[in-house]
């Protein structure tokens, strides 16, 4: 997957846009706020989720 | 339903980046948990939908973002205490400025119409390309790109970052047009 890292930034010419570092500063801090989350990795409830999901269709399906 | 080994490390895989996504969408960790949680249950009962070889990530987001769209967006409003559940979350993190930052950052993104904050936050932070986000959005490229400038400008306003109060309506639509046009 792309990461925002290697995405070529888009080159706006004319319009309203901000300017280089806002843009840079507000991306820096979307990423530092998502990637605190994504660093937290996967709760133990979805894996007991998935092992309930996957027990069930082993006790349920025929 | 059994669950293939590889269906269960590639959806394992996208939960981290999936729970960032709900919590961007709904400010509220827990009710965010319940999004994917409810995300993942349907997909594993659409497996069989999953065209193998394709991003399960993004059909994973895919899925998050409709069952938001149809259930959670109205209950939103609803719910005051975001704040308190997000702090929560952060009590194990160190930084203390990060917090307080990201704190004021969330308060601006709340106040994102969700169109504009879910293509944000998918190009944005999310990694996709605008063409995924597009896909994952159901609409034109084009129209996440605006959708992408018009967050930013009103981001920028909201935290009132350096330069932004120079941009007036006039501005906001040139970059919708200029967004809609490719």
């Amino acid at each position: 997957m792309e990461t925002a890292a290697t995405r070529p930034k888009k080159d706006h010419t004319k319009p309203a846009k901000l300017g280089r570092e806002v843009q840079a500063r507000l991306g820096q801090q979307l990423r530092a706020m998502y990637d605190e989350i994504v660093n937290q990795g996967v709760p133990t409830r979805f894996t007991e989720l998935l092992n309930r999901l996957d027990g069930d269709g082993n006790k349920d399906k025929r | 339903m059994a669950i293939d080994e590889s269906v269960r490390k590639a959806v394992l895989g996208a939960v981290p980046s999936l729970r960032a996504f709900a919590i961007s969408l709904c400010g509220n960790v827990d009710r965010a948990d319940d999004l994917v949680q409810e995300t993942l249950v349907r997909a594993l009962a659409n497996i069989d939908s999953f065209q193998s070889g394709t991003n399960m990530s993004a059909w994973l987001f895919t899925i998050l973002r409709n069952h938001f769209r149809s259930e959670y967006r109205k209950r939103r409003r609803e719910v005051e205490d975001s704040e308190g559940h997000y702090a929560e979350t952060l009590k194990t993190q160190p930084e203390q400025h990060g917090q307080v930052e990201f704190r004021e950052f969330r308060e601006a993104l709340s106040h994102l119409p969700a169109d504009q904050c879910e293509a944000l936050i998918l190009v944005g932070a999310s990694g996709f390309s605008y063409e995924e986000a597009a896909h994952i959005c159901g609409c034109a490229v084009g129209t996440i790109k605006s959708r992408v400038n018009r967050a930013r400008t009103r981001l920028a306003e909201l935290l009132s970052i350096h330069g932004a109060d120079e941009f007036g309506p006039d501005e906001q639509t040139r970059a919708v047009l200029a967004g809609g046009r490719e």
